[in-house]
């Protein structure tokens, strides 16, 4: 899964490299030059894009930048024209990286003028900066986004020497990423020889992001040349599983069959905040990020200074808490993937990491948060909810003592992204569609894209693309002087310019309400109360709401009161147990390779030792009651339990793989006359509980489990699925507003009691009853094959497992089983049966008594 | 966790309601059915609205008209009626006809031309474009009914009307459910827009304070094979 990385390039001697007031400052400050820092010194000279790859720590941001600085500092140029571009993932991170570069540029004495430009950039300055640029401009990829928009990004790009892209791992392989790929793509032609420079965390392919820096060929590939930077020192890394209380030393721990609260271990939590001096503790969830702070905060008995940090806090409540981090005044912040990138903290001597950590990267990238040294060892606790999760931490810290990283699925640029670019470029200047197709290709996304399908995402832009041509009077891109004969494409009107410029970016923000505290409860709330803003929550997490209900916000227990306009307002609660905001698991589904090692980890009993008893003891009893899954192999079970027969198998691929497995198995054992009544997905393994025995069925013959778990089940059955399921809505949104279809809905522009003009549900069905092969709709699949269905890996695991597949009938419910059983009426119902549900609110009474028959 | 029990088709009565004595049927498509009269009475069509936003700059695909026009043809199938009344907003605006698609336009012509057509005007179609046959009035009285576009304050006896594109929101065992609907408290009813792209505004706003004051209406809220009456204190506001 993970090969080993290419040596690091032989520097040069540090004098031929640095200039002499470059070399005294290392000194002054008492430091070397790095061999990578030298090494892409020495590759700017010559002109080539590379892509470094080096741990926190390593000092990668000052390597990125310091070609820029020899070059500025050694070659003065008479008028000053925008040197360098950095951009970032967050806006935080540019305005951090501004700060840290502009030490060493005072300190030696450079004439270098750097710059933020962001979301929160004041207009006036972002006028200032296109007439008169920096040498340095750090930014995002929406903003680059717009600034290749303006006609005059010819002249604001022309004299570009390099660009920096920063976390490049975490924005690659992403619709982002598409974006700024075909940002890149355009810079490189408004200024040819642009030199390019990725910096990344270490990754398993660092193929794929070298081509991603590269303008690729018509034909075959091109890399760009990569610096690995010598890796940190190995993290010590723990799994928790506390103590029994009361029990003496190597007593039993005790560990839930499932759930994801991890409640047990939160004593054992804060006595390792109370060990150490400052703690970061990473969830997956917002709501877990929640459950976990008021549980700490129940515990804290010193009262220790602990802090929560979400993406849904209002943005001056998380300035607080960074503010506070930076100044070392906190012990403890809470905090979800929104702190897994970049910034700086400084002195975090232990990160603990709640649940499983779902991938090997992602829990290096979380470890190299505590102790941005490079010599020093980072420490991190893993905190395991369940008895599946303590398999996933263990094959999780055996993979970061290793090094080995997550794989990569290399995608392609996504349509509804290249649709967006498309009507930037003509808002810039008249495009030629075939120049363009050219341009476009040139960026690694979207190398594969056919000249058919760049032709019809250009006539999506244009009239919306559609069969029936109605709206070509309404088209949005024009030819330039028809009567002149020059048909190259530009923008209708300065109104299509403006939609684009509000339009741009390619996060789609779940519909979000503003919370906020009021006084006063019992008569009807109001708006426009006053009262304090505690942030934002998701518009359908509301809506599961009813007036009275308690939940967990901004680390309070809040009672809803009701709606107002676009706020959600609440009172304090004293309840002590909130409604808790329901768990959403499936944010990020466990990564293929730790899905692998845990696989590993179950067949080969010698690893077993690390385990505490508990989960040790599970397994020796699931191989004598039924057998283990092996690495290769898939494992069915088929048991009777109450009136029903049940179907359990083990892939590990995740929640969302099991998921669309479960929908596409049941059909067919529906088809076969197998009866089935549901099933439940969990991470590890599916449930699907039916009328007959299946596992009966298959020794009749009646259903051969090779034909149940045949990979033909991806086609017609998949197809027929996603045509009765409404689960494409969603993502349907989000590609119609990305592609410019509809527009963002923002706040204050809604028409008040929340009624909006139009729904994309209604447009969605319409259009796929009326032109299901549409340009858009294919975009819609695409994105759900790869995120909620996740098609692929159902795909790779039914081709792995042909001919493997193990089936054990038991008489009843064997150990391994327990777990995703015990989910079963803990997660909603879906789909169809919302019409049962509607049955059930009938006032039978009325209408009875107007019933005609 | 997906439950598989509720797919079995189930047999459904066709509900109805009364209206100051009159006994109308609610089609779980949108639509009232008068069948005494063989009257069928839908709201707020809203004909070329994509088109509409299209002219904006807003793309909509260009199928709702048709969209809308093959729901209404389907049950004019069904049920046969003699008279079909358009409660107003037929046409989402003005310059609505000219937008429309040749094809649609010779669908509506076709469907309109075999039955009693009526009209009525609604403050998006002020003055309905006569190129499709019919007959247009402001409103239509029939035996005890009044069929208007938008209703009239309470008490407004035996109203027929649309243009608040009613729907409702309804919590079951702690699902939100959130369908459009009939309005009704026995002496009125509101329609649910029937229109393809036509949005939904809940019964429990303020708009509809005046015409079915309390809580003593019900709403018949659309489920996919039938109507099904939700008492209003039942309902949750937006």
């Amino acid at each position: 899964m993970t090969k080993p990385l290419p040596a690091p390039k032989e520097a040069e001697p540090q004098g031929a490299i640095l200039p002499p007031a470059f070399t005294r400052w290392f000194e002054a400050r008492g430091w070397r030059p790095r061999a990578h820092q030298l090494a892409l010194v020495g590759l700017a000279r010559e002109k080539k894009s590379a892509l470094l790859v080096a741990p926190t720590g390593a000092g990668k941001t000052l390597a990125g930048f310091l070609p820029t600085l020899v070059d500025l500092a050694t070659n003065p140029r008479k008028t000053r024209k925008l040197h360098t571009l950095y951009i970032s993932p967050l806006k935080a991170l540019a305005v951090d990286v501004k700060r840290n570069l502009e030490m060493p540029v005072a300190e030696m004495g450079l004439e270098i003028s750097i710059e933020t430009r962001t979301g929160d950039t004041p207009q006036n300055r972002r006028l200032r900066q296109r007439r008169e640029p920096p040498d340095i401009l750090m930014t995002t990829p929406e903003q680059l986004a717009l600034l290749l928009s303006y006609p005059d990004a010819k002249d604001f790009f022309g004299a570009l020497d390099c660009v920096v892209l920063d976390e490049l791992h975490a924005l690659a392989n992403s619709k982002r990423g598409d974006l700024l790929a075909l940002g890149i793509a355009r810079l490189s032609r408004l200024a040819p020889g642009l030199r390019r420079v990725g910096l990344s965390a270490t990754v398993a392919e660092p193929d794929e992001l070298r081509r991603y820096l590269m303008p690729q060929p018509a034909e075959g590939e091109s890399f760009s040349e990569i610096v690995v930077a010598p890796p940190g020192a190995v993290p010590e890394i723990a799994v928790l599983t506390p103590m029994e209380p009361g029990a003496e030393e190597g007593g039993e721990a005790r560990i839930p069959w499932s759930g994801h609260s991890a409640r047990h271990a939160l004593p054992a939590v804060y006595e390792a905040i109370r060990a150490n001096r400052i703690v970061l503790v990473f969830v997956n969830t917002r709501s877990q990020a929640e459950f976990v702070f008021q549980e700490l905060w129940r515990l804290n008995e010193d009262a220790l200074p602990i802090a929560l940090h979400h993406g849904s806090l209002a943005a001056e409540a998380r300035r607080k808490v960074e503010a506070a981090m930076s100044a070392g005044s906190l012990r403890a912040v809470v905090c979800t993937s929104t702190l897994d990138l970049g910034i700086d903290w400084g002195e975090v001597d232990l990160v603990v990491n709640m649940g499983a950590p779902k991938g090997a990267s992602r829990l290096l990238q979380r470890i190299g948060r505590a102790n941005h040294r490079l010599d020093e060892p980072s420490r991190a606790l893993l905190v395991p909810a369940n008895r599946f999760e303590v398999l996933e931490c263990e094959a999780a810290r055996a993979a970061a003592l290793e090094g080995a990283q997550d794989g990569m699925v290399a995608r392609l640029g996504a349509l509804d992204v290249l649709a967006q670019h498309i009507l930037g470029c003509a808002c810039s200047e008249p495009f030629d569609p075939d120049a363009l197709y050219a341009e476009v290709k040139s960026a690694a996304p979207y190398r594969a894209l056919p000249r058919e399908d760049f032709g019809k995402v250009v006539d999506f832009v244009a009239t919306g693309g559609y069969a029936l041509k109605n709206y070509d009077r309404f088209a949005r891109l024009r030819p330039n002087a028809k009567h002149e004969g020059d048909m190259r494409l530009r923008a209708a009107s300065p109104s299509v310019i403006q939609q684009y410029r509000m339009n741009v970016g390619t996060i789609v923000e779940a519909p979000m309400l503003k919370v906020r505290m009021i006084k006063s409860r019992g008569r009807r709330p109001v708006g426009s109360m006053g009262g304090r803003y505690l942030g934002e929550i998701e518009e359908y997490f509301i809506d599961q709401l009813s007036p009275g209900d308690t939940f967990l916000f901004a680390g309070h227990v809040l009672r809803f009161e009701g709606l107002a306009e676009t706020e959600a307002l609440v009172t304090k609660s004293n309840a002590a147990e909130p409604m808790i905001p329901s768990y959403y698991g499936g944010k990020f589904p466990l990564s293929t390779y730790l899905a692998a090692r845990v696989r590993s980890m179950l067949a080969h009993r010698e690893q077993w030792s690390a385990l505490p008893p508990q989960v040790r003891e599970w397994l020796e009893i699931q191989a004598w009651r039924s057998v283990l899954p092996g690495e290769h192999n898939l494992l069915v079970e088929c048991f009777p339990r109450g009136d029903r027969y049940y179907l359990v198998c083990y892939p590990f691929e995740g929640r969302l793989a099991h998921q669309t497995l479960g929908m596409l198995l049941t059909r067919r054992l529906d088809r076969a006359g197998a009866r089935p009544l549901g099933f439940v997905a969990s991470e590890y393994s599916l449930a699907i509980w039916c009328l007959r025995d299946s596992g009966l069925m298959h020794e009749r013959h009646e259903l051969p489990l090779g034909e149940l778990f045949a990979e033909d089940m991806l086609g017609d059955d998949l197809d027929a699925w996603l045509a009765e399921s409404s689960l494409l809505k969603r993502t349907f949104r989000d590609c119609a507003i990305i592609s410019g279809l509809i527009e963002r809905r923002y706040p204050g522009m809604e028409k008040t009691g929340r009624q909006v003009t139009f729904s994309s549900d209604l447009i969605y069905n319409v259009l796929r009853e009326h032109e299901p092969d549409h340009i858009l709709l294919r975009a819609t699949y695409n994105d759900a094959a790869t995120g909620l269905l996740d098609v692929g890996r159902v795909a790779e695991m039914l081709k792995r497992v042909r001919g493997r597949i193990t089936l054990k009938r038991l008489d009843r419910v064997s150990p391994l089983a327990v777990p995703v059983l015990l989910d079963i009426g803990k997660v909603q119902i879906d789909g169809e049966a919302n019409e049962a549900l509607l049955a059930e609110a009938r006032d039978s009474l009325i209408e009875e008594a107007t019933r005609l028959v | 966790m997906y439950d598989l029990q509720e797919k079995e088709p189930r047999i459904e009565t066709q509900p109805s309601l009364r209206v100051c004595g009159v006994t109308l049927g609610l089609m779980p498509e949108g639509a009232g059915w008068w069948s005494d009269e063989r009257l069928l009475v839908v709201a707020d069509l809203h004909l070329e609205k994509g088109s509409a936003f299209a002219a904006r700059g807003i793309a909509l695909p260009p199928y709702d008209t048709r969209a809308t026009l093959a729901r209404l043809e389907a049950l004019i199938e069904k049920l046969k009626p003699r008279t079909i009344v358009a409660l107003g907003d037929s046409f989402h605006d003005r310059a609505a006809a000219s937008r429309m698609d040749a094809s649609d336009a010779a669908h509506l012509t076709r469907l309109a031309k075999n039955l009693d057509w009526v009209w009525i005007a609604g403050n998006h179609d002020p003055v309905p474009p006569r190129e499709f046959g019919g007959t247009v009035m402001e409103e239509l009285r029939l035996g005890p009914l009044t069929f208007r576009h938008e209703p009239q304050a309470a008490p407004s006896t035996g109203e027929v009307a649309g243009h608040l594109h009613p729907c409702a929101a309804v919590r079951v065992r702690g699902r939100r459910l959130r369908r459009r609907c009939f309005a009704s408290d026995g002496t009125r009813l509101i329609l649910p827009a029937f229109g393809a792209y036509a949005g939904g505004l809940n019964v429990l706003d303020v708009a509809y304070e005046n015409l079915l004051p309390g809580f003593d209406f019900h709403a018949w809220m659309m489920g996919a094979r039938t109507v099904i009456p939700v008492s209003a204190r039942r309902l949750e506001a937006d």
